[in-house]
C-alpha cells in the first residue's frame, strides 16, 4: 500500500462517480440542493491534476496530500467530510500495521473523524449509514482474522444495504433535514456516492490482492 | 438552460471577473484562493468576512465595501467555500484587531467556516446567522437557516465595526441582531444551477412553495397561487409570531426579491406588507426593497423583519457604499 495504491483507489472512485453522475444528481435535487455530485467530482479532478504527486508519497502522506486538495477544491459538506476521512486515516496510518487489523483500524479513525467534524452518527439519513456499519463490519472481520480476500468481499453487500435503508430514513441533518417527513422515501445522496466509492474501491484492492 | 455562460464550469470565474470590473473603484478580486476584498482597509477596525455559495448576488461580494464587510468568500453556485479562501481573506483584510466571521446556518458553510477558524492564524469569532423561520429549529434539523437577514447583521455590524467597537461588541452585536431579525419567503418558480443545467425542483403554473429557502430547498408548504395581501399575511403571521415584537415596535423591514421577480412586484408586496402592520400597530421605521439575497432567476421574495432599538437605527443610517448597498456618501 502506498501512494500508487492510493491513486488506484481514487480513479476506481472517480470512475464509479462519473458513471453514476445523473443519477445521483437526481437524488440530490429530490431531498438536497443538487450540488453534491459536481462537488464531488471537482475534488476528484483536483485529485488527478495532482496524480503524480500523490503517487509518489507513501500512504500515510499521501492520504494526507489527497486530504488537503479537497478541503481546498470541494467545499460544501462534503469537502470538510471527505477531507477529515482522509486526514483521519492519515493520522491513524502511522501507528498501524499495514495488515487488515491495521487497515480496519485506519479506515475506522477515518469514520470517526467524519463524525466529530459532522457531528453525526448512524440514522440521520447521511453517509455515515453507510460509514459506519462498514466500518464496524471491517474491524469485526479483522478481529475474526479474516484475509483480505474476504474483507472486500463481504464490504460492498453491506454498504449497499445500508445506502439502501437511507430511503426510509428522515433526514434530521443537513440540507434534506429542512424536509422533515417529506425526505422519506428518497435514497440519501451522501449515502449513494460513498457506497458506490466503497464498492469501487472494494473491487479494485480485490484485482491487486 | 438558457443563461449567458461561455463554458459551465468558467460561471464563477468570468461572473466574478466582471463584478471586479464593473466596482474596481470599491473591491480588488484576489484569484488563488478566490475572496473579493475592500481596496481600501480601514487600520484598527475589526475586519468583518463573510461568504457562501454563489447565486444569491448581491450577497455577499456584492456588500463588501466601507461600512459593511472588508472580505467575502464565494463559493461554487449554492456551494460553500473552502476554508483556505477564509483564512486567505482573513489574512488579507486583518488589521491587528481580530476577524468577525458572519455565517449562514447551513452544515456546509458552518464546517468550511469552523474549520478556517480553528486553522486561522489571525484572532477571530463567528456569528451565526439564522433567521428563517419557515423550518422549525430543533434537534430534528439543522436548525434555521441563515437567509436575507444575513444583510441586515452585515450592515448594522459593520457599521459598529467602522465606529471602533472591538471583535467581542462586534459579535455581542451580531448576535443580537440575529436574535431580533426573522424572515420567510415565497417561491413562484424554481431556478437551476448551472452545473446541473436542470431546474432544482417542480412546481406547477399555479402553485407556490411557501417557507422556501434561498436554494429552492422546500418550505412548510406547496399551496396554490394566492393574491398578494394572503401571501404576505401568511409570510408576516409566520414571522411575528417568532419574533413576538410589542405594539408599537419600531421595524426594519426588508422586502427581498429571489432574482426573478420584477420591482414593480416587490413595491405591491411591500405595500401589502405595509398595511398588514399597519394593522396591527406595528411600524415601519426603516423600508428596504430590491432583489439583494436572490436564489439565481428563481421567482419569489421573502420579507425580513428586525425589531428596532435606537442603537440599531443609528449603525442603519449610517453611510455605507459597496456595491450592493449605498447611501449616505
Amino acid at each position: 500500500m502506498n501512494g500508487k495504491t492510493i491513486m488506484a483507489c481514487i480513479d476506481a472512485a472517480h470512475g464509479s462517480l462519473t458513471a453514476h453522475t445523473d443519477e445521483i444528481a437526481l437524488l440530490d435535487q429530490q431531498i438536497g440542493d443538487g450540488d453534491h455530485i459536481f462537488n464531488m467530482l471537482r475534488g476528484m479532478e483536483a485529485l488527478l491534476a495532482v496524480r503524480a504527486q500523490i503517487e509518489a508519497e507513501a500512504f500515510g502522506p499521501a492520504l494526507e496530500l489527497a486530504g488537503s486538495k479537497v478541503l481546498s477544491t470541494v467545499g460544501g459538506s462534503s469537502g470538510p467530510l471527505f477531507f477529515s476521512l482522509l486526514n483521519g486515516m492519515a493520522k491513524a496510518a502511522a501507528s498501524n500495521g499495514m495488515d487488515v487489523a491495521g487497515f480496519a483500524r485506519i479506515f475506522a479513525a477515518g469514520v470517526d473523524a467524519v463524525g466529530q467534524r459532522g457531528k453525526t452518527g448512524v440514522g440521520s439519513k447521511t453517509l455515515m449509514d453507510v460509514l459506519i456499519p462498514v466500518a464496524r463490519r471491517f474491524e469485526e472481520l479483522a478481529a475474526a482474522g479474516a484475509p483480505a480476500a474476504a474483507v472486500l468481499d463481504a464490504l460492498p453487500p453491506l454498504a449497499e444495504e445500508s445506502m439502501l435503508a437511507t430511503r426510509d430514513m428522515i433526514a434530521t441533518k443537513g440540507r434534506a433535514s429542512f424536509l422533515g417527513e417529506r425526505s422519506r422515501g428518497h435514497i440519501d445522496p451522501g449515502a449513494r456516492s460513498s457506497q458506490l466509492m466503497i464498492a469501487a474501491v472494494c473491487a479494485r484492492l480485490a484485482q491487486s490482492s | 438552460m438558457k443563461k449567458f455562460i461561455n463554458r459551465v464550469d468558467d460561471f464563477l470565474t468570468e461572473s466574478l471577473a466582471g463584478f471586479a470590473a464593473a466596482h474596481g473603484d470599491l473591491v480588488v478580486l484576489n484569484s488563488d484562493p478566490v475572496f473579493v476584498r475592500r481596496r481600501d482597509l480601514k487600520p484598527g477596525k475589526v475586519a468583518l468576512v463573510s461568504g457562501g455559495g454563489s447565486g444569491h448576488e448581491p450577497l455577499h461580494s456584492g456588500f463588501v465595501g466601507y461600512g459593511m464587510l472588508d472580505a467575502a468568500c464565494p463559493g461554487q453556485v449554492f456551494t460553500s467555500p473552502t476554508p483556505d479562501q477564509m483564512m486567505a481573506a482573513a489574512k488579507a483584510v486583518d488589521t491587528g484587531q481580530g476577524v468577525l466571521f458572519i455565517v449562514k446556518n447551513y452544515s456546509g458553510d458552518v464546517m468550511n467556516f469552523e474549520m478556517a477558524s480553528e486553522m486561522s492564524e489571525v484572532q477571530n469569532a463567528m456569528v451565526l446567522i439564522n433567521d428563517d423561520v419557515a423550518v422549525e429549529n430543533s434537534s430534528y434539523t439543522t436548525g434555521r437557516r441563515g437567509v436575507a437577514g444575513t444583510l441586515v447583521v452585515e450592515k448594522l455590524v459593520g457599521s459598529m465595526a467602522e465606529s471602533g467597537a472591538n471583535l467581542d461588541a462586534c459579535k455581542a452585536f451580531g448576535e443580537r441582531i440575529n436574535k431580533r431579525t426573522a424572515s420567510m419567503g415565497v417561491a413562484f418558480t424554481s431556478c437551476t444551477v448551472p452545473a446541473a443545467g436542470t431546474s432544482t425542483f417542480k412546481i406547477g403554473d399555479d402553485e407556490i412553495e411557501v417557507g422556501v429557502g434561498i436554494h429552492g430547498e422546500p418550505g412548510r408548504r406547496r399551496a396554490r397561487m394566492a393574491a398578494a395581501d394572503a401571501i404576505a399575511g401568511e409570510l408576516l403571521t409566520a414571522i411575528v409570531d417568532d419574533l413576538k415584537p410589542q405594539a408599537g415596535a419600531q421595524l426594519l423591514v426588508l422586502v427581498n426579491g429571489l432574482g426573478g421577480t420584477p420591482l414593480g412586484e416587490l413595491y405591491l408586496l411591500f405595500n401589502s406588507t405595509r398595511l398588514w402592520l399597519q394593522q396591527r400597530d406595528l411600524h415601519v421605521a426603516r423600508p428596504l426593497v430590491g432583489s439583494l439575497t436572490t436564489s439565481l432567476e428563481m421567482a419569489g421574495a421573502s420579507i425580513t423583519l428586525c425589531v428596532l432599538d435606537d442603537e440599531m437605527t443609528a449603525h442603519w443610517d449610517s453611510p455605507v457604499h459597496a456595491p450592493g448597498l449605498r447611501w449616505g456618501m
